[in-house]
């Protein structure tokens, strides 16, 4: 109880609050422009959050993804453009509905439902996470070996379409995270006697570059003119939502709780959410003829569903130091510069903190429905702005984000490698999900297998010998054997029926 | 995809076996039979795998990506070439010089108007300045700006 006063006194402070209002303004207006994602906001954002104090720095990436992941809904609506990957899977719907005179009720719905799925989200993980916080308390480097090894697993084959290419995107990020001298013997690998090497590659100038530097590259060589789908200013966004929410509880309900639990996959983020629940809710719909025509029925349920995923990615990051998309994984990296490390022990030493960034979390959700109506309103003045203005200011914020990291010109460098890398991995069918997960859980990965080798004194049959540790190897040992088995299965039934 | 697929498998396997050749030489853990060339073994030995895979897929053929409507590779290469002139130059010459350069050549590659770019080259800069430098206190190079400093 007192850790809650703590934490109600951490946030509410004018400059925590301020910060709150600006990162929501920001988080607003990023992702309402095509082509800047709410990942490429975040990591925009950390040079900044770098010389705030942990509360507000955590709020701010909090506050900008949840409003960037709505906002991408508005260009989607208006301009069939969407803002961010998330909001694509209904971009059509939502664009067709306004071409058809009902702009209210494709951005009305995208804001609603955003904010009812964000809130189921955010309770999932207020309840979740400290529960298993407390289960968490009792692993060991067994455990979280077994877990960084799973986490790679999901990244592979539940959220890629292509395994094999998903594998080499996370040896690279591996190959990455090798270089340095942070290893179990401490010894050089790959710094070629330079000293920048010799600490790894930064992390966050890897993020800029592979998020936000791959994405003008990606602006510069692609252009087309989008079109304005309506020139009337909007009425009431949200006349009719009550009627949705009542005609559409189980879409909502389904939305929320598949896109909570794909954002807690590790590698699956808010845009996997929302394809996996418009799939879904197409295929149990009683009027699957309408999708694809301007239906509301699956932006209610990947509208939520996205947004819920924000909440159930911070689920294993904030227990396990395991990022559950791309946006924790950064979240991560400020965490530790912060020196509040993720992982069980968080909730048991400064539990004022986690609560707080709870707060957080239920206050962004809050503060979504007036200034995503703000922002609706403001939309065609946002959108008359020419990205092709903002994109060379986004560069240069770019270069000295990644140079304010050490202060160093090798960030910048890092920076520009990591942009041309992600540019060409995307463009070749290589995800790039896999390759962050690998260059933030590569140290975790050794130092757990080593420490459980020295403890078991060499024996690999320690590594399933305990309960936990032995079901989550089993368990990844399925998902790796389950594509050989179907095949297999496939091939006797056929070779029976014949 | 599936030549992009051949060129990318020859590429990894090459890079698979150098990462296993020196791999080798990372020392142990003391008191253990593995040690810093285990992961990077690893790794390696994958990347091989993984190249091997895909050169064996792209045999088969596979019915071709829609084909992405591209403009110029122009204005691609005045942003790379905008940070690889600031790397080389922000230290000697200063942000406050190299910035709005910056700014004016990528504008200008992506067709904003001269007093438009002129323009946001200038105000940009400034914005930058004042939120990292002044603000963050981000040491943002002199360069020959040092003396009026």
């Amino acid at each position: 109880m007192d850790a809650l006063v703590a934490a109600v006194g951490l946030v509410f402070q004018p400059y925590v609050l301020m910060v709150i209002a600006l990162s929501a303004l920001y988080g607003l207006f990023v992702g309402a422009i095509p082509g800047l994602t709410a990942t490429m906001a975040t990591a925009l954002l950390v040079p900044v959050t770098f010389f705030m104090p942990p509360v507000p720095a955590v709020a701010a990436i909090v506050t900008a993804t949840a409003m960037a992941i709505f906002s991408g809904d508005i260009p989607s609506a208006l301009l069939r453009m969407p803002g961010t990957p998330a909001s694509a899977a209904y971009t059509d719907e939502a664009y067709l509905l306004t071409r058809r005179g009902e702009a209210e009720i494709a951005l009305g719905s995208g804001l609603v439902f955003s904010v009812l799925g964000g809130i189921f989200g955010v309770v999932v993980l207020i309840v979740a996470a400290p529960v298993l916080a407390e289960f968490a308390l009792k692993f060991s480097s067994f455990e979280y070996f077994w877990l960084v090894v799973l986490g790679f697993t999901c990244a592979i084959f539940i959220a890629g379409s292509d395994p094999l290419k998903g594998t080499v995107s996370l040896l690279l990020g591996l190959l990455v995270s090798c270089v340095g001298l942070e290893n179990p013997a401490g010894a050089p690998r790959w710094t070629f006697g330079n000293s920048e090497l010799a600490g790894g590659i930064p992390m966050i100038p890897l993020m800029i570059g592979m998020f936000a530097v791959s994405e003008l590259l990606r602006f510069a060589l692609a252009r087309e003119r989008p079109v304005m789908a309506t020139e009337r200013p909007f009425g009431n966004v949200f006349k009719g939502m009550w009627g949705l929410v009542k005609k559409y509880p189980l879409q909502l309900l389904r939305g929320s709780a598949l896109g909570t639990a794909v954002g807690a996959l590790p590698g699956a983020g808010a845009d996997i959410a929302a394809w996996m629940s418009y799939a879904v809710s197409k295929r149990f719909s009683k009027e699957r003829e309408k999708f694809g025509t301007g239906h509301v029925e699956g932006i209610v349920e990947s509208g939520a569903a996205n947004n819920s995923a924000l909440g159930g990615a911070w689920i294993p990051a904030l227990v396990f130091g395991i990022p559950g998309d791309s946006i924790t994984a950064i979240a991560i990296g400020v965490l530790y510069l912060k020196n509040m490390n993720p992982g069980p022990t968080l909730f048991v030493n400064n539990p004022q903190n986690i609560y707080a960034v709870f707060i957080v979390f239920l206050l962004a959700q809050m503060l979504m429905l007036p200034f995503g109506w703000m922002a609706i309103k403001a939309a065609k003045r946002i959108l008359a702005i020419p990205a092709a203005v903002l994109m060379p200011l986004i560069l240069l914020f770019c270069i000295v984000g990644s140079f304010a990291i050490n202060n160093s010109m090798f960030g910048v460098v890092v920076m520009a490698v990591a942009g041309v890398a992600g540019f060409f991995m995307e463009r070749w069918g290589f995800p790039v999900a896999p390759t962050i997960l690998g260059v933030v859980l590569g140290t975790m990965l050794e130092e757990h297998f080593f420490s459980s080798l020295i403890k078991a004194d060499g024996n690999f049959i320690a590594f399933v010998e305990r309960p936990i540790a032995g079901t989550l190897g089993a368990l990844v040992a399925l998902i790796w054997l389950w594509p050989l088995g179907a095949r297999l299965l496939r091939r006797t039934s056929t070779g029976a029926s014949r | 995809m599936q030549r992009v697929d051949r060129g990318v498998g020859v590429a990894l396997a090459l890079l698979g076996v150098a990462v296993m050749h020196s791999a080798r030489s990372f020392p142990t853990v003391p008191g253990q039979k593995l040690g810093a060339g285990f992961l990077p073994m690893i790794v390696g030995a994958g990347l091989v795998a993984c190249a091997v895979g895909l050169l064996w897929r792209s045999r088969r053929a596979v019915p071709a990506a829609a084909a992405v409507a591209q403009g110029s590779v122009m204005p691609a290469l005045v942003i790379m070439a905008s940070i690889a002139g600031y790397v080389v130059a922000a230290e000697r010459v200063g942000f406050l010089l190299v910035a709005p350069l910056v700014l004016l050549a990528c504008c200008r590659a992506l067709q904003v108007r001269w007093v438009p770019a002129l323009l946001w080259a200038i105000g940009g800069t400034v914005a930058v300045h004042v939120a990292f430098y002044k603000l963050l206190r981000v040491p943002l190079p002199w360069g020959v700006l040092r003396p009026f400093y």
